[in-house]
């Protein structure tokens, strides 16, 4: 296992291409896949909906956690100890 | 009504009473005995629709024991952490761990089983009290004083629902605990509702929660995780399904949490933040209240002990070895511990609701009741929070802590390594029921609520999970230096009786103690001497007024009983003497008064 794990941070090119086909493969599929049963217009209209509300809704978890913990949520670890 | 089931909650108390009597070579297949005889006595009564252990106390129908399809699921799910929690810290050899494990296990129990507000209040405070010991039993500085605040949350939140059963008993006369008239809440609706989310975590009664279990034992916490929480949503579950409130507080709670996760440093931290985020989807299912939201809070339930556990035993483990939980002190162990670093990854991924593991089975159904409530804004949140919950446990756990930078201090790095068999028994265990749920969800749907018609592999919502997952871990690799873990702490609701209980020692000390000493000073100048002015004359009073009248009533007495005592002198001539005496003139008197 530690050696399977070594291979693949040796080799983070050839896997990050293997991951973005994967991705591309899953999306296309949503294209084709009956989408009658989604429960929303966006859904059901929207190409690539869930592939594009994935990647903003990362993105945005990400940026309003730092913003938030930069405003002052975040604090040195002894805050409390004074 | 049948009287011949004996009640889980007794095994666990008699097994927790007995089990500092048990020692040497019996002690560790004792610690397997008492929670598997539970699980069995649980299993033995599951499938069942029967009320037991009832009795009359005052005017009051108390009831130990009612077994539908909701308190079954929950009560086996509770006996299998207990059986698994215990393995997992079987070699602590201090008693006093496994049985305040036991007991706080029999209370949720309780909890689960009663059908009357006495009963289930008389539990809830024995899972308060029995929880606290497994955060002390960390034994630092830090736990104590967290474990304090845990209790003193606790026992705020054990008065409110008092208050609201009592209230509703003096409004209806009725304890049982069943469901509620939530269309028409009054004033004890909402003290219940209080006392329960608070167990909840429901934002903002939540700080405890990251508070306490980030401080608790290695193995407490584990217990701690699936316990508390997922009581409490039981009970919601049973009182308020299709309240509307819980939907917006369930929304709150899943993104609150993630939000505090992806900042969080501390790994069991991190992990106590996203349980506040999961129960979220709990409360949302409960407030949805349709048979599909009950069904899938009672599997998402299920799930998350299954997953948060596992993920406990996992950071537990790295506590345990290496003695640190900082992000910032970690990283780069799949090298030293490359089981746990496999059976974290899988309770990573169940969380994360990734296909084939628990919790795609579970959040999805949640989310669908809410499509098809009309819900959707409240769908969409939740799904927001579901790719977040894959950013901070799917990917930023496990990254941090196995493959990014090592930060290991040298002593740590030596230290790390895969730890005790039974520990990794334990996590093996808890992997194996993850890809067992997620991967065959019948074994779960048929112990739902209600009848199961979801099928979550569609292709469809296969697609649906993997686009969300999938390009959310390219945001997470692209914006990973932003979510580089600090070594900080986050504030939170604590802040406010944290820092409340800091002015109020403050206004003890200062202000109050002034005035204490003032008054003290202004007493003893004002008041002192003129009460004792008041005091001299009031001596002298007695002494020479009520002191003389008595003291010479008391010299009167003692003249006239000396006098007396000389002529009681004891000789018996004397006194025939004077008694004849005394005759002779009263005669003589008689007769000159005749004659005269």
């Amino acid at each position: 296992m530690i050696k399977l794990i070594d291979w693949v941070i040796e080799h983070q090119k050839g896997v990050r291409i293997t991951w973005y086909v994967f991705l591309a493969g899953i999306a296309v599929l949503s294209l084709v896949v009956d989408r009658s049963h989604a429960h929303t217009w966006a859904e059901q209209h929207i190409p690539f909906f869930w592939s594009i509300y994935g990647f903003v809704a990362a993105s945005a978890a990400i940026g309003i956690a730092r913003w938030y913990g930069h405003s002052g949520i975040q604090c040195r670890e002894d805050y409390y100890d004074d | 009504m049948t009287t011949d089931i004996i009640h889980p909650s007794l095994i666990l108390l008699i097994g927790a009473l007995l089990l500092p009597f048990v020692r040497g070579p019996l002690r560790k297949p004792y610690l397997l005995l008492v929670p598997l005889l539970t699980f069995f006595a649980v299993l033995s009564i599951s499938g069942q629709n029967v009320l037991f252990g009832t009795y009359q106390f005052m005017d009051w129908q108390l009831v130990f024991g009612r077994v539908d399809r909701l308190s079954t699921i929950f009560a086996l799910i509770m006996a299998l952490v207990g059986i698994i929690g215990t393995l997992y810290g079987m070699h602590v050899d201090r008693a006093g761990e496994h049985m305040a494990a036991w007991s706080y296990l029999a209370g949720a129990l309780g909890v689960i089983y009663c059908a009357d507000y006495l009963s289930l209040f008389l539990f809830w405070e024995l899972m308060a009290f029995a929880s606290v010991f497994l955060i002390w039993f960390r034994r630092t500085d830090k736990s104590l004083s967290a474990g304090y605040r845990y209790i003193l949350v606790h026992a705020v939140g054990g008065v409110i629902l008092l208050a609201g059963i009592m209230l509703r008993y003096q409004a209806v006369g009725d304890i049982s605990f069943d469901l509620l008239d939530v269309n028409h809440p009054q004033l004890y609706t909402y003290l219940i509702l209080m006392g329960f989310c608070l167990n909840a975590a429901v934002v903002p009664l939540h700080a405890w929660l990251p508070d306490a279990y980030s401080k608790a034992s290695f193995n407490g916490a584990v217990f701690l995780c699936a316990v508390t929480t997922k009581t409490a949503v039981y009970t919601l579950l049973r009182a308020f399904p299709g309240m509307d409130i819980l939907v917006l507080l369930g929304v709150i709670m899943a993104l609150w949490g993630m939000i505090y996760t992806i900042m969080e440093n501390d790994i069991r931290k991190l992990l106590a933040w996203s349980i506040v985020s999961q129960v979220g989807y709990m409360v949302a299912g409960v407030g949805i209240g349709t048979e599909l939201a009950i069904n899938g809070t009672a599997a998402h339930a299920v799930a998350h002990i299954l997953y948060k556990s596992l993920l406990f035993m996992g950071t537990g483990s790295v506590l345990y070895m290496t003695g640190t939980t900082k992000l910032t002190g970690l990283g780069r162990l799949y090298k030293k511990m490359p089981a746990t670093m496999i059976f974290t990854i899988i309770g990573c991924q169940s969380i994360s609701a990734a296909p084939f593991f628990a919790a795609y089975v579970s959040k999805s159904m949640i989310i669908t009741a809410g499509y098809e409530t009309h819900l959707v804004w409240a769908s969409w949140l939740l799904m927001f929070g579901a790719t977040g919950t894959f950013i901070y446990n799917g990917l930023k756990l496990p990254y941090f802590l196995f493959f990014g930078e090592n930060n290991c201090s040298g002593q740590t790095w030596q230290k790390a390594a895969d730890p005790p068999w039974n520990m990794m028994l334990a996590m093996l265990i808890g992997s194996v029921l993850c890809i067992a749920v997620g991967s065959f969800p019948v074994l779960l749907y048929s112990l739902l609520p209600y009848p199961v018609e979801f099928n979550p592999y569609t292709m469809y919502q296969f697609l649906e999970t993997s686009q969300l997952l999938g390009f959310a871990a390219v945001a997470f690799f692209l914006l990973k230096k932003y979510m580089t873990p600090e070594a900080k702490i986050t504030l939170s609701m604590d802040w406010f009786y944290r820092m409340g209980g800091r002015i109020f020692m403050w206004i003890v000390r200062n202000p109050l103690q002034w005035f204490d000493t003032a008054w003290g000073e202004a007493y003893r100048v004002v008041g002192l001497r003129p009460l004792m002015t008041v005091s001299k004359f009031w001596s002298w009073f007695d002494w020479h007024g009520i002191d003389g009248v008595v003291d010479g009533f008391a010299r009167l007495v003692r003249g006239l009983g000396g006098r007396l005592r000389v002529l009681q002198n004891g000789q018996i001539q004397v006194t025939i003497y004077y008694a004849a005496s005394l005759v002779v003139v009263l005669v003589m008197a008689y007769v000159l008064f005749q004659f005269y």
